[in-house]
């Protein structure tokens, strides 16, 4: 089924080959860093570490890291690395937890960027005689257009249908005969629930989910619903944007684009990296990035690195699946919960629609935290105990998960909001005062 | 010897039990019986009505949970002692609901049993009149 490599080089050269590449250009990019982006000429210089100091990735470790506020304090553009003129395009954040961090791009950066998406495509079978659904969002969002231009690099048909109007996305799966549909992984589940119910008849047979943390069982009910293959397209737009690391068909782990965005494993509170294969916060550094050359970017996603030979062939250092980003977890009475652990729970459930609200709130001082689930025809009975038999299951279930005792409630069929790009899976009606 | 009751999920919340009535009622479907369980979060109605096969369509065509479900259904004399009678014959009864009979001096009502069919044979055995589905909207 694999279709090769898109730069079979790059993707299965040896490790001693890849590292002299990445050390060369890690060093080159330290020096640009620090002649162009003041913010981090000032850390360097107050961790008393000079470019001299970075001779390979061996000494990365020295480096002092960048954060997600670095963006925000020095918005809009405080972090970019080379003049206006030399930017192409600007993408942001969705800003919903401050202001939107802004990300700019070289032509060169923007290069990349496509020759990373045209790889992660690769990965999952796709060709020139493909034919490709984009429904994430095109703008400000990194996916729609990222996804877009790797399609166009690789010479497939893209389809830029974008988010929104789900009875048009079905159509044009119907009609448009679309053979890969990338979106986020809750939309992704909206639209088998809908092409099931609607009885749509198309010609998917493989996905690339991204945006969100999504679970294994998420995956089987995808494939399943939808008869496809569904990988795990994993980017972030400080980053780069998606295809910065993706699934192959082993779906063992999701390969990195490395010899452009180099990853460690340290742990969140000490800042130290961390032993192989340990699970811990993922670092990147862009060690190719001209506009923006962030140098080990805190990502607050959790995750583990595989190394080694993967048997697509590959050597490029593989990602676990990420369980969350430390931006979604929610602190509940000192407990850390991440919408994934919950949903991992439900879709064990058959029965159960992969929709789910967390909602948390504040009761005498006391965090509470509520499930709702919605009922479904199978699970339902004319019997109160019944029901409340299967609420306790599913309630014991997630709080041997979490640690955490949770009140779980059935609600009616399609009463939760379904969305047609990133999930919102948590209400949050706690007040600090 | 069974008749069919509508079983619908009702979440506890402002306007859902007018929400099925409604539907019902637009769909010219009518109500013979109903009893409602409740919890803090939820509610199940059992419903007794003319056409349950068009009522659990357009109850789900409305995006609402409904699924029939096989009860028993017994006409007893209207008289103290009349319920005791039949129910002193069983055990494991799930729930009892009555409703009004057209009759002169009988009395309907809705028994759910754990297991229907022992149930059942044991009204038989003890000349309980057990009604058909076509009996209730005779």
């Amino acid at each position: 089924m694999s279709s090769g490599y898109w730069n079979q080089k790059a993707e299965t050269c040896s490790p001693d080959e890849r590292r002299a590449l990445q050390s060369e250009r890690l060093v080159k990019t330290v020096s640009h860093a620090y002649n162009n982006q003041k913010l981090y000429r000032e850390r360097m210089d107050k961790s008393g570490v000079l470019p001299g100091d970075i001779k390979s990735t061996d000494d990365l470790h020295k480096l002092p890291f960048v954060y997600k506020t670095d963006l925000r304090d020095t918005y809009p553009y405080g972090m970019f690395a080379v003049p206006m003129e030399q930017i192409v395009r600007v993408h942001a954040t969705s800003g919903t937890t401050g202001k939107p961090t802004v990300i700019g791009y070289t032509r060169g950066d923007i290069e990349t960027w496509n020759e990373c998406m045209a790889r992660s495509l690769r990965m999952g079978g796709v060709t020139s005689s493909d034919i490709i659904h984009v429904s994430y969002g095109y703008g400000l969002f990194t996916g729609g257009l990222g996804a877009h231009y790797g399609c166009e690099l690789l010479g497939a048909a893209v389809i830029p249908v974008s988010t929104g109007n789900t009875s048009r996305q079905l159509q044009i799966l119907e009609d448009f005969n679309p053979t890969v549909i990338m979106c986020t992984p809750s939309y992704a589940c909206l639209l088998a629930e809908n092409v099931q119910k609607e009885k749509i008849k198309h010609s998917l047979r493989a996905g690339f989910f991204g945006a969100e943390a999504w679970t294994e069982n998420m995956r089987r009910f995808i494939e399943e619903q939808l008869g496809i293959v569904a990988l795990d397209i994993f980017g972030l737009a400080e980053v780069c944007g998606p295809g910065v690391a993706n699934e192959c068909e082993c779906k063992n782990g999701l390969h990195i684009q490395e010899d452009h965005f180099y990853p460690e494993i340290i742990d969140p509170n000490t800042g130290a990296v961390l032993p192989e294969g340990e699970r811990g916060e993922l670092v990147f550094s862009c060690i190719t990035k001209e506009a923006l050359p962030l140098l080990r970017y805190r990502t607050r996603d959790l995750c583990s690195l595989i190394k080694g030979k993967c048997s697509c062939g590959r050597t490029t250092i593989r990602m676990e699946k990420p369980a969350g980003r430390s931006d979604d977890m929610l602190i509940i009475r000192g407990v850390n919960v991440f919408p994934s652990q919950v949903e991992s729970v439900l879709m064990k459930y058959n029965d159960l629609a992969p929709h789910y609200l967390l909602v948390v709130d504040r009761v005498n001082n006391t965090d509470t935290l509520e499930i709702q689930v919605e009922m479904s025809d199978t699970l339902f009975s004319d019997e109160v105990r019944k029901i409340e038999k299967v609420e306790r299951g599913i309630r014991g279930d997630i709080e041997s998960t979490l640690g955490l005792s949770v009140k779980v409630k059935l609600v009616t069929p399609q009463t939760i909001a379904r969305s047609e790009g990133k999930a919102k899976r948590v209400l949050d009606k706690r007040v600090i005062l | 010897m069974f008749i069919t009751q509508v079983s619908v999920f009702i979440e506890n919340d402002p306007g859902r039990l007018s929400e099925i009535t409604g539907v019902l009622a637009r769909e010219n479907i009518d109500i013979r019986a109903l009893s409602i369980a409740d919890t803090s979060d939820f509610g199940i109605l059992r419903l007794i009505v003319n056409e349950p096969d068009k009522a659990i369509t357009v109850l789900q065509g409305a995006g609402i949970t409904a699924r029939k479900t096989p009860v028993i259904a017994v006409r007893l004399k209207d008289s103290p002692g009349g319920l005791h009678a039949v129910l002193s014959l069983l055990s494991n009864v799930e729930y009892v609901y009555a409703f009004v009979s057209r009759g002169e001096n009988d009395a309907y009502v809705v028994i759910r049993c754990e297991n229907s069919e022992k149930a059942v044979e044991i009204l038989k055995n003890n000349d309980v009149k057990l009604l058909t589905d076509a009996e209730i909207f005779e």
